[in-house]
């Protein structure tokens, strides 16, 4: 891939001071850490409502919550976790890291880029003030199928539709950026082929975000006109179709559930390399198999719906659609296991987390081909199996990468490395957390259980009560995480430029931690 | 170091580039209603097909009966009583069949209500052809009025040999409010065909 070149000592100025700083900033890296602690504090609310769930699903019957504020905590938990946790981490990561890797001094639009963070706190807001509203908050899940969203909703789903847009233009503008900054901003040599893995796969997010944040505006913008401006777009009586409400968001979600993973294959294929001493196996056909999954994306929505009563021919088109992502994720899987193989790998927290991220994410991707199969889904469709398997790809997939990623480059952001063994009981508690909580879900998914419910049959007690377990070890190991981000950004013994053992990318040719303003003068790459 | 005009230019055109395709998959969504719509009608998915044009008197198929069970269904509060007048008719392919629906409003309103056919197996919705349907038009009834709401429709001879029956659903949803609000915004709309919506 890239050679490095000269080491660069550029500081014109500082940070402003005070916190003004964090208002009128247009410093990616300024930007990337606003992002970042965004996302966490996202990360612990979200969490905290899932820990809500799990303590009322402890054992059968209803002990602590009503089953309509359970359906407002299932929700709540998923819009947060997949709007204000995941995707803002992967755009922190992204505006701390892009311009250092392609060797730009900062993000093409900067102003803009402030602005897209800025919205995201609003947006939030307005989404939790939901939960104080007359109603409560939105109780349809985080899929929000019509006629749920709209005929059945509480009064506060105007202000969730709202969010959601605001959300979007933040995505938006975040891709657009993203997309420029690589397109234009790249250092002289820095060809397309060169480019680190994670710039490579946040391209691609960048280009699906674009595709499909459109269409989520639309279909939320639809629901606003049904209930508001008597239209009949998901209402049947009108002469709509609730089914369509289905086919619109998925044409949105699938894409979707991609621009939460690609980045974190492009972090787990920087990662996994740097530990094991050997560069990348399969480069290019990296960035295919990247390319080849996000266009399929756009053709496999309908297996979220194998239920709703498709015809036979488009049972069995989205099923080999969607098995056929098998073959690039394999790809994928092989090559990070190739690059392992022979290497003289050691296991400091970051490549933890990126190993458990190809274990982990290997079984959700297993059981998502188990899902994928048509009439197998029939029995498998809206249990704790479907939980499992989605969980099984977002947390130890999604999340465990974005804590990979942060474990590998805080040393390059906050110049200090963090304390080793206090990150490695942070890995080893989540992963016993993570594995707790999730795995036992697919028996239960099995079994029948079924999604969504704050009750069940007592003969899921059981594995509801190890996976509740799981959860509470899972949520509080993650005060460990806080704890050693704070320790490290206030001391800890000085990190090198190369801060690892002879990593690849531009990022580790500045000083640590990298100074305000870098590559202004750009860097020549061989 | 590159000039800053270039890449400054280069970045407000992808940037336009952008906001254009963003609004192109805007737009796209909303296309996907009336695509959606379409696709439905071709293949006859979702028994989504109005056939509702005049039929070539082709004759009728003697040699053939296909049952056409008549389906009746109150969508959630729907209060009225609403039922086929004969569950299940016989059917020759190609003969004009006249059928009825019975309509009772027990409530001490007037209120309207609009019916949704929906026609299983969906495969054969493309050879059910309604002649004159009461799902044509919205249907107002008085309080504690019951009314035959009348059906006329044509099993197409095309039918494939393996169809032997066909079920024929209607929906009953209550549009009291909605055509009451739409009445008092804008008298034009009041005609439900007038958007193409109503006559599925």
């Amino acid at each position: 891939m890239n050679t490095m070149t000269k080491v660069e000592h550029t500081e014109h100025h500082g940070p402003a001071a005070g916190i003004s700083r964090w208002f009128y900033t247009t410093n990616h890296k300024d930007i990337g850490t606003l992002y970042l602690w965004f996302s966490f504090a996202m990360f612990l609310t979200g969490g905290c409502m899932a820990l809500m769930i799990r303590a009322e699903l402890f054992q059968p019957g209803l002990q602590l919550i009503q089953p309509d504020f359970f359906n407002q905590m299932t929700t709540m938990h998923g819009l947060i976790m997949v709007f204000g946790a995941v995707m803002p981490a992967f755009v922190g990561l992204a505006n701390w890291m892009l311009p250092m890797m392609v060797g730009a001094p900062d993000m093409a639009l900067p102003r803009m880029n402030n602005w897209s963070f800025w919205i995201l706190p609003f947006a939030f807001a307005m989404m939790l003030s939901t939960l104080f509203m007359d109603g409560g908050a939105p109780n349809f899940g985080w899929t929000f199928y019509a006629p749920l969203s709209t005929t059945y909703a509480p009064p506060s789903v105007t202000y969730f539709i709202f969010a959601v847009h605001m959300m979007g233009i933040s995505s938006i503008m975040g891709a657009i950026n993203i997309i420029a900054t690589i397109l234009n901003m790249r250092a002289p040599g820095m060809t397309m082929m060169k480019l680190p893995l994670f710039v490579w796969t946040w391209l691609i997010t960048a280009f699906l975000l674009i595709a499909v944040m459109p269409v989520l505006a639309g279909v939320v913008t639809m629901m606003l006109m049904d209930i508001h401006f008597g239209t009949s777009f998901f209402n049947a009586a009108g002469g709509g179709d609730p089914v369509l409400f289905q086919h619109v968001f998925w044409f949105f979600g699938h894409p979707e559930v991609y621009i939460m993973i690609l980045p974190a294959f492009g972090i787990v294929s920087e990662i996994i390399p740097t530990f094991a001493r050997k560069r990348l196996f399969g480069y290019s056909s990296m960035v295919y198999a990247t390319s080849s999954i996000a266009f399929l994306s756009f053709i496999v929505w309908a297996h979220h719906m194998f239920t709703v009563g498709l015809p036979l021919m488009g049972e069995l088109f989205f099923m080999y659609a969607t098995m056929l992502i098998a073959v690039p994720t394999g790809v994928k899987v092989f090559n990070w296991v190739a690059t392992m193989f022979r290497g003289s790998m050691t296991f400091e927290t970051p490549m933890l987390f990126a190993v458990a991220f190809v274990v982990l994410f290997t079984i959700g991707g297993f059981s998502g081909l188990m899902l994928a199969i048509a009439p197998a889904d029939f029995q498998y469709h809206d249990t704790y199996f479907v939980v499992a398997h989605f969980h099984y790809v977002l947390v130890p997939g999604a999340v465990f990468a974005i804590m990979a990623g942060v474990y590998y480059w805080l040393p390059k952001w906050t110049g200090h490395y963090y304390p080793e063994t206090m990150g490695k009981v942070h890995f080893w508690c989540s992963f016993v957390g993570v594995n707790l909580t999730f795995f036992p879900m697919h028996f239960i998914g099995l079994a029948g259980m079924p999604r969504r419910i704050p009750d069940y049959a007592l003969q899921f007690a059981d594995f509801n009560m190890v996976a509740s377990i799981g959860a509470f070890i899972f949520g509080f190991s993650q005060l460990i995480f806080l704890v050693l981000i704070i320790k490290t950004i206030r001391g800890g013994s000085p990190a090198t430029p190369e801060v690892w053992d002879e990593p690849e990318g531009l990022e580790w040719t500045i000083p640590s931690p990298a100074p305000y303003h870098t590559f202004t003068t750009p860097p020549e790459v061989k | 170091m590159k000039p800053i005009n270039s890449t400054q230019q280069k970045n407000r055109s992808i940037v336009r580039t952008l906001l254009f395709s963003c609004v192109l998959m805007f737009g796209f969504g909303f296309a996907l209603v009336p695509l959606y719509d379409v696709f439905c009608r071709i293949t006859g998915l979702n028994g989504k097909v109005t056939n509702t044009g005049p039929v070539a008197p082709a004759g009728s198929d003697k040699n053939r009966i296909v049952r056409v069970q008549m389906i009746a269904v109150n969508n959630e509060s729907m209060p009225w009583a609403f039922r086929a007048l004969s569950p299940v008719v016989k059917v020759y392919p190609g003969e004009s069949k006249h059928a009825a629906y019975l309509a009772h409003n027990p409530t001490t309103q007037r209120m309207v209500a609009q019916a949704i056919p929906s026609v299983s197996p969906s495969e054969a919705a493309q050879y059910l052809h309604k002649v004159n349907c009461f799902c044509f038009d919205r249907q107002p009834l008085n309080s504690l009025e019951t009314k035959e709401m009348p059906l006329v429709f044509v099993i197409d001879p095309k039918l494939p040999d393996h169809i032997s029956t066909v079920t024929l659903s209607y929906t009953l949803f209550d549009i009291t409010t909605t055509q009451i609000a739409k009445n008092n915004t804008s008298s034009n709309s009041s005609q439900p065909n007038s958007t193409g919506r109503h006559t599925l």
